[in-house]
């Protein structure tokens, strides 16, 4: 039969030697190759003591951003939800009242908001349709669990932390790619 | 038997026999498709609209064939009538094209594209015109000019910033309701609809309005907020209403079993349909009082051109398919992994948002907890 590919090698069946059915060089042959990867550079980290840097594309767990004023800059327009092609977002509107200014930065605002992370398959789609800057794709794993509904993820635990109450956290969660983006509008 | 005169028209190099008297706009409609001009303020079947807008502008290349002298300007194809031998340029004109991309620039001057927030978005005529005709981008560095929202009535609200003015609500308040009683005021930049509107609310005829706007200026209170348009699922329906002149059918947009809104019956260019040769109005009642799809006989599902994001993800059936799994596992149901209402609070059971009369707040959301993980 004609091969496929040029890559085809023909096993060989003729009998061993003596020097092969003694087996030991066969053997250190080996030995050799194994303990020659105790020299060669560790390919391994000590995760979680260490991380390795995401790709500048890297796409997450999704988070619900806040303006400086931490106010949530969602306003239920549905565009991520029509863009999932999993169908993993839902929403409800409300309509901002008199004294709620300070929570939401327009007159409509999800008063819920839930991602079924177990459809989601991370495309980002979600993000490219937001219209509003307020979803984005962090730089962080969606935590694996034991139950289904711990991944029903709502609006509370999507948001970003508050600018304002809680800094640090605000900054840890902007990421890496924050940071970046701080050092290119400095230069 | 005496033999109808037509007149022969060309648009856009495919000729058509119509009847004299038939404006351009409407003559190209019967051809059908790209060869229609857009219209944001003509409506057929609101006597005396049109003109206003500027969108279904053409060009005239020959007048007749008595006179085949080209007009020189550009012609609203709403308010101009046909000649025999008239040749018509519409989407063959460069002319047309550009002019209608400086329309589209102007309308959306002082628009304040909202339309994350604005309900009309995904059936807005605006937004589609902008889309096929409009820019990127805008020149415009000034202010926009904006009004404060009204509430007019309980049903309507006012966006007065996002309308173009185009007249229509007020040929319906005109010719749908008993007494002539509001109209637009202030001229110019300052021009806006009066707020006399709010007494034509009484009439019965007055929702209407809302589907004749061509924008989210004039928006259902009853709707406001409670879902995107491209989640509902629109129903044809009917009922027999005690008003003898409501229509009667109308559109159902449900989500599940609720009724999230009700409109009239639309035709392929976005107006009220007609039957018997009678425009399909409906009445308040049928519009904001019948929520429940029991106060409705369910034709179908209503044909959605399948360039609309409202056709997106929604299935053609009329009725559920039957669950198997219980039959061929003699009488036992399926064991269900995860109850998604026992962890969801989006769509939950007890909240039906179509029952409330007004947009949700806070306050109901708060009566009904986020079941916790």
């Amino acid at each position: 039969m004609q091969a496929l590919t040029n890559r085809v090698k023909t096993v060989s069946r003729k009998p061993m030697n003596f020097l092969e059915r003694l087996y030991i060089p066969a053997i250190i042959q080996g030995m050799i190759i194994t303990f020659s990867h105790i020299f060669k550079k560790n390919p391994t980290i000590s995760y979680p003591e260490q991380t390795r840097p995401f790709s500048p594309v890297f796409r997450g767990l999704q988070i619900l951003n806040r303006d400086e004023e931490g106010r949530e800059n969602c306003t239920a327009c549905g565009l991520c939800a029509v863009a999932c092609p999993a169908e993993a977002i839902t929403m409800e509107a409300a309509e901002r009242q008199p004294g709620e200014e300070h929570l939401y930065r327009e007159e409509k605002y999800a008063a819920r908001y839930e991602i079924n992370m177990l459809r989601c398959i991370f495309c980002g789609l979600c993000e490219e349709a937001c219209p509003k800057d307020a979803i984005y794709l962090s730089e962080t794993f969606t935590p694996a669990d034991y139950q289904r509904k711990k991944f029903i993820y709502n609006k509370q635990e999507l948001l970003i932390p508050h600018p304002k109450e809680d800094p640090e956290a605000y900054k840890k969660a902007l990421g890496n790619r924050a940071k970046q983006q701080d050092s290119d509008t400095k230069n | 038997m005496e033999e109808i005169k037509t007149i022969k028209v060309t648009i856009d190099n495919i000729s058509i026999d119509v009847a004299p008297g038939t404006t351009i706009l409407n003559a190209a409609r019967l051809i059908g498709g790209e060869v229609a001009p857009p219209a944001m303020c003509y409506y057929s079947s609101l006597e005396g609209s049109g003109g206003k807008c500027r969108t279904c502008l053409v060009e005239v290349a020959a007048g007749s064939t008595a006179d085949p002298r080209p007009m020189p300007k550009l012609v609203a194809s709403c308010r101009t009538n046909v000649m025999d031998g008239m040749v018509v340029k519409n989407i063959t004109s460069d002319r047309v094209l550009d002019a209608r991309k400086g329309v589209v620039e102007f309308l959306l001057i002082n628009h304040p594209l909202d339309c994350p927030i604005c309900d009309q978005a995904g059936e807005c005529d605006l937004q589609d015109l902008s889309y096929d005709h409009g820019t990127e981008g805008t020149r415009y560095a000034f202010a926009r000019r904006t009004f404060v929202k009204e509430d007019i009535g309980p049903y309507i609200q006012l966006h007065m910033t996002r309308c173009i003015l185009c007249y229509r609500c007020v040929y319906v308040a005109n010719q749908l309701t008993n007494e002539r009683m509001h109209g637009i005021v202030d001229r110019g930049d300052h021009a806006a609809i009066s707020t006399y509107i709010s007494r034509a609310i009484d009439n019965d005829f007055s929702g209407n309005m809302i589907d004749v706007c061509p924008v989210g200026a004039l928006t259902d209170r009853t709707f406001r907020f409670k879902n995107r348009v491209w989640f509902t699922k629109p129903m044809d329906a009917h009922r027999d209403c005690e008003n003898p002149e409501c229509c009667g059918k109308v559109t159902l947009w449900l989500r599940g079993e609720e009724v999230f809104r009700v409109t009239t019956r639309n035709d392929q260019w976005g107006e009220v349909q007609r039957f018997d040769g009678k425009a399909g109005w409906i009445c308040n009642t049928c519009r904001f009082d019948k929520k429940e799809t029991k106060d409705w006989v369910i034709e179908g599902l209503t044909t959605i051109s399948r360039h609309s994001v409202i056709g997106a993800n929604k299935y053609k059936i009329l009725e559920m398919p039957k669950e198997t799994i219980a039959n061929v596992m003699h009488g036992r149901d399926p064991r269900l992994i995860m109850d998604i209402h026992s962890v969801s609070g989006v769509n939950e059971p007890g909240m039906d948002l179509s029952d409330i009369n007004r947009p949700a707040t806070s306050t109901d959301f708060e009566q009904h907890p986020q079941p916790k993980n």
